[in-house]
């Protein structure tokens, strides 16, 4: 089971971003629990200084802008 | 295997053409912009003469404006936001705070200000950035200098003002545009308004940044795709603000008369400055579309200094960025922000206004 956060205040990519990881995990038949994260503070923990983020098993692997399909389902199936 | 092994498997990119077609393609493609361009003035003076209107009345005037002035602002738009998208391809939010972490005020206001243009920036994306910059260490000031150079000197508005009213002004645009955020955060620094930042902003600058996402090198074609994904992304969603911008502008340029605007928006009218920035607080998304219109202004007597603070005012000094920034800032310390830059900007307005004038 992959957990996947994707953080961001709730802007069109973040929402884009989330549903990207979504449909990848459904590609590649991986389990995931995505969560949304929205508050600043928590944001500000992971690291990540642009949104929208992404964080996969604890770990920032994406931040800013929308993440490219290939790179996504590398995080994803690592 | 760890993620940033997988991030370095072979992409797309690589199992499409070489990277020579990639570059080849885009010279090309650079080549057929500029010979279309530079069809482009016979090209809407034909069109205007097929016609059934006299070419010198009003309406023909304004079409011949229209057909001319929109794809050639859409066609320098394009070519910008293009070059820009390869250039913040280079950068990232996370890399611009490594390299400002530990930066002295001063060379770290003009560096950030810099920054602020080459990075990668969404307005939506500036709480995290100004908590992450604070969180690592970086002075308050240069955090500002950053935050207000990125939105004012972006690539739409010098793609349109270089589109609209010519690279000299885009240019001026952009060195006055740095000038306010470089000393607007220095200024903002040495008045120590670190108390000013909201209780759980500071706290959590005791506890330091920690960590950047695992990095991905781009091949130059990747970094072409970015430019050419950057590209449909804005001037898709800005290309129906400026169609109708250029429309009201090319109604000004066949109709209002020239003295009214001078009169109102010239020079001689001091208080006009103050105005334009008033005026361009609450507005905020319709920056693209207003442009056009600020070009029918300044070619009907409307001062530059006076349109240069409208958009600046409006890129800047936006009310829901005001609005957001209440969550890590204190009031006091938005107000002097918005004094500090707003002064800036009348300054830079009564100078081009003294200059151009």
């Amino acid at each position: 089971m992959k957990d996947v956060k994707v953080l961001g205040p709730g802007c069109k990519r973040c929402e884009t971003a989330e549903e990207m990881v979504r449909a990848a995990a459904d590609r590649l038949g991986i389990a995931t629990q995505i969560e949304k994260v929205t508050d600043y503070a928590e944001i500000a923990r992971y690291g990540a200084a642009s949104t929208p983020g992404i964080v996969v098993d604890g770990k920032l692997v994406h931040a800013g802008g929308l993440p490219r399909e290939e790179a996504l389902e590398a995080w994803l199936s690592a | 295997m760890s993620a940033s092994d997988l991030a370095e498997a072979p992409s797309p990119a690589e199992r499409r053409p070489s990277p020579f077609l990639w570059y080849g393609g885009t010279a090309a493609a650079l080549a057929l912009w500029f010979l279309v361009y530079r069809g482009l003035k016979p090209a809407a003076e034909l069109v205007t003469g097929l016609l059934p209107v006299a070419r010198e009345s009003r309406l023909g005037e304004a079409i011949a404006f229209f057909l001319y002035d929109t794809p050639k602002v859409l066609m320098l738009l394009s070519l910008i936001v293009f070059a820009m998208g390869v250039v913040h391809s280079f950068f990232s939010a996370e890399k611009t705070r490594a390299f400002l972490s530990g930066r002295r005020e001063g060379a770290g206001n003009v560096m950030a200000a810099g920054l602020g243009i080459l990075t990668p920036f969404c307005s939506c994306s500036a709480i995290p950035l100004f908590i992450g910059f604070v969180q690592a260490g970086i002075p308050l000031g240069v955090t500002f200098s950053f935050l207000i150079a990125a939105p004012m000197v972006n690539e739409v508005a010098l793609g349109l003002l270089f589109g609209l009213v010519g690279w000299q002004v885009a240019l001026l645009y952009l060195a006055f545009g740095l000038g306010i955020a470089i000393a607007s955060g220095w200024l903002i620094g040495r008045l120590g308004m670190e108390f000013w930042l909201q209780d759980w902003v500071r706290e959590l600058n005791a506890t330091g940044g920690c960590c950047r996402p695992a990095e991905t090198r781009l091949t130059g074609p990747e970094r072409i795709r970015e430019g050419i994904a950057s590209m449909k992304e804005i001037v898709g969603r800005v290309w129906l603000w400026i169609l109708a911008g250029i429309a009201v502008g090319a109604g000004i340029h066949g109709y209002v008369p020239a003295e009214l605007m001078a009169r109102v928006m010239g020079a001689e009218a001091w208080w006009s400055v103050p105005a334009a920035i008033g005026l361009g607080i609450p507005m905020y998304s319709s920056a693209a579309g207003i442009i056009p219109v600020v070009e029918a202004l300044l070619d009907k007597g409307a001062a530059l200094g006076t349109t240069l603070a409208f958009m600046m005012s409006v890129l800047a000094l936006s009310l829901p960025e005001i609005v957001i920034l209440k969550k890590v800032l204190k009031g006091r310390l938005i107000a002097l922000f918005v004094a500090i830059v707003g002064t800036g900007i009348l300054a830079v307005g009564f100078l081009f206004n003294i200059l151009f004038g």
